[in-house]
């Protein structure tokens, strides 16, 4: 499965590029308006075709990202795969309560992690070593909490909540908690 | 004429307060009161953007988050729904060309907003009561984190407030219909049926069209105070909901905060929430925008008829499009984070896109427009929303919000983008274009300041979301503290561009106190010698 982080540089470009031309369309609009020239009527036969445009970038752009992001699919339809691995959470005063110290996982492996809140709303992200994130979800009390990913290289990440829980929740950090080794390598 | 003359008695001594009408001075203080919030707002938004650099000495991490919950609440009902409120209970009786319904109960509706939102705030700085505007459950219950007594302060603020709001939407849907003294009666129900929209939606399937009785601007904002409406209601009910917990843990009573249903509490709270986010601010913004195009440009709107149905179409899409808060949340069913995450959101683009063509457009017509103040105001709040939308929409996505939820990114490029420039840009191109006829031609004291007030209001709103959302991009949490300088540098260059929205505020306060004088800005407080529901002078 292609890495978060690829896609991230994706959407950085597709929306950097949006912007820049969006900001000089603006200045050129302000420098025309209030410029001399013949005033040409808008044809409406435009502005049917920027609509048109505009549904059509609407609809396309989820279409897009449910064929490319590879993790989209896969977390729709998470009941229809067998995990690989799961790990059993639980959080609690402010605490997350793990299965053993360190989560070990080969790569390619699909591994669910099923988050279970017994007192408030919290947040479980995995996030690498120089602090991007992996990927996240909401762990809601009471509701089944579940998140479907394949690992696609070796790594070390860090669990972090990434839902407000009150000033509390602000450190709810575990080092270094999951770690991604090469298949074959564990017991 | 001196420094001091001018201080004390504006440029050119040419406001007069003893000729403000009492529907002018009503206007007049929602707008101060508004700006005097916004002026919180950015001293707030600049402490916690140093705190988030290094933590201040003499602010506490409780006192932090205490900050964080007051901070979008002053800004959206101290500062934006003041201005706001103001500005239709004078513009919509303006262009219906008949008295507002109530001065009285719109002097209720100032009162409420600008004490209740004292009240939340004090509440917080005060006690630290500090669950975040979300709340989600059972967050604003948890007695072991808050003051009970804080909270309970907090959510009376917040009551006031939404009392206040509802007393705005009968005023606006009493002035749109009633029939005032002396008048010919008023086709009341055709009135509203048109503000809204059902007349138009009617005439799509008819051959004998009815005309459109409310101006366009008067059905946007009808339109949009539905939202208001049932966003009141939401908050009212909700306040009230947890003000039970709150009353039986003061009398020592500890309710089972599992009884509610947390996932439910959260569709149903972010259901009355988008109603503002994702129903009103649009709404009203969309009219705005149509209104000051008409009136910059002195032309007839673009398309109007798609405008209004756009209007129509935008309050329905308020009302669907909740999920795309919920879909990191693995409980949410899979059909709704589809359907009204990412589908029916991305309606807001077409809406939303659709305003933005019109009002260039309706410009566009006008060309050669000269460069004022209320014309390079409304460019930057259309810039604005063309940026912060786009945003929101990408992270309306099942696939990239797994990556982007809860980061900097959401509360950078789409929410602070939306809001600082978007938004207050708008309103504050409606502040320029209003000001010489809600003071009875007052002048401008200084057209560089304006200038800088611009530039500095751009640059820097823009800035802090970019920076903002490079640190979401990289990692970096809302709602959460660094305390070991892991975005530094991003949190530094958004500091940066924050100092500069603050130079841009303190050059228009100058300018507006400088214009109308310290007297002038006292005398707006004190009752009208003015007497009728006239909104003019005669």
């Amino acid at each position: 499965m292609v890495d978060s982080k690829v896609v991230l540089t994706g959407q950085t470009l597709a929306y950097t590029l949006y912007c820049i031309v969006i900001i000089l369309l603006v200045a050129w609009f302000a420098i025309k308006v209030t410029g001399k020239g013949k005033v040409l009527a808008v044809k409406p036969a435009i502005f049917y075709t920027f609509v048109g445009f505009l549904t059509v970038l609407g609809v396309s752009l989820h279409l897009i990202t449910f064929n490319t992001i590879p993790w989209a699919k896969m977390d729709l339809n998470r009941s229809d795969y067998k995990p690989d691995k799961t790990f059993v959470i639980k959080v609690k005063d402010h605490q997350f309560i793990m299965p053993s110290e360190k989560l070990v996982i080969n790569v390619n492996d699909k591994v669910l992690f099923d988050v279970q809140s017994e007192d408030l709303t919290y947040g479980f992200g995995l996030f690498r070593n120089d602090n991007s994130m992996m990927f996240q979800m909401q762990v809601v009390p009471g509701h089944r909490n579940d998140l479907l990913w394949q690992f696609d290289r070796v790594g070390v990440y860090t669990i972090r909540s990434t839902e407000y829980s009150g000033p509390k929740g602000v450190f709810m950090i575990l080092k270094d908690a999951v770690q991604v080794i090469p298949t074959n390598t564990t017991n | 004429m001196s420094f001091i003359k001018t201080f004390m008695n504006g440029e050119e001594g040419l406001f007069k307060s003893e000729t403000l009408t009492p529907m002018q001075k009503l206007t007049l203080r929602f707008v101060v009161v508004g700006l005097f919030y916004f002026g919180f707002v950015v001293i707030e938004g600049m402490l916690m953007r140093l705190y988030e650099v290094k933590p201040l000495p003499f602010i506490t991490e409780p006192q932090f988050f205490a900050i964080l919950t007051a901070h979008p609440l002053v800004g959206i009902f101290g500062s934006t729904y003041s201005i706001v409120f103001g500005a239709f209970l004078f513009l919509v009786p303006y262009l219906m060309k008949k008295p507002l319904w109530s001065i009285k109960l719109g002097n209720w509706t100032f009162i409420l907003v600008a004490v209740g939102t004292f009240i939340f705030w004090f509440a917080g700085f005060v006690s630290h009561y500090a669950p975040l505007y979300t709340l989600y459950w059972p967050l604003p219950a948890d007695f072991t984190q808050f003051s009970v007594w804080g909270g309970t302060f907090f959510i009376v603020g917040i009551a006031l407030v939404m009392v206040g709001s509802a007393f705005f939407v009968i005023n606006i849907f009493k002035t749109i219909t009633f029939t005032p003294d002396g008048w010919e009666k008023q086709p009341s129900k055709a009135l509203l049926a048109s503000a809204l929209g059902i007349t138009g939606f009617r005439n799509l399937f008819t051959k004998n069209k009815k005309e459109h009785l409310v101006p366009l601007p008067v059905a946007a904002v009808a339109r949009g105070s539905v939202d208001v409406a049932l966003n009141t209601v939401i908050i009212l009910f909700t306040g009230v909901l947890i003000l039970v917990f709150m009353i039986a843990a003061i009398m020592g009573i500890d309710l089972k905060s599992t009884a509610i249903d947390a996932l439910l509490y959260k569709n149903w709270f972010w259901w009355g929430l988008d109603l503002i986010a994702d129903g009103l601010v649009l709404i009203f913004v969309a009219g705005t925008w149509y209104l000051l195009a008409m009136m910059i440009s002195g032309k007839p709107l673009f398309m109007q008829n798609i405008a209004r149905a756009a209007l129509l179409v935008e309050l329905v899409v308020s009302w669907t499009v909740w999920s795309h808060h919920l879909l990191s949340d693995q409980a949410q069913p899979a059909i709704l984070k589809v359907l009204s995450g990412e589908m029916v959101t991305a309606f807001e683009l077409i809406t939303q896109g659709l305003a933005f063509f019109i009002t260039l457009a309706t410009l566009w017509s006008a060309r050669p427009l000269k460069m004022t103040n209320p014309l390079k105001f409304l460019l930057g709040g259309l810039l604005g929303f063309a940026l912060a939308v786009p945003a929101g929409i990408m992270q309306a996505d099942v696939g990239l919000n797994r990556i982007l939820h809860n980061t900097q990114w959401v509360i950078g490029p789409h929410v602070h983008v939306a809001i600082l420039v978007g938004l207050t840009m708008t309103l504050y191109s409606a502040i320029y274009l209003l000001f010489p006829i809600l003071t009875n031609g007052a002048k401008l004291y200084s057209q560089k300041l304006a200038n800088i007030h611009f530039w500095c209001h751009l640059i820097g709103g823009i800035g802090m979301g970019a920076f903002m959302g490079m640190a979401g991009l990289k990692g970096m949490l809302r709602r959460s503290l660094y305390v070991n300088g892991e975005f530094n540098l991003m949190m530094i260059l958004a500091a940066i561009c924050g100092t500069l929205l603050l130079i841009g505020f303190l050059a228009f306060f100058y300018n507006i106190v400088m214009s109308v004088g310290v007297k002038g800005v006292i005398d707006i407080f004190l009752p009208s010698k003015v007497k009728g529901k006239n909104l003019l002078p005669e």
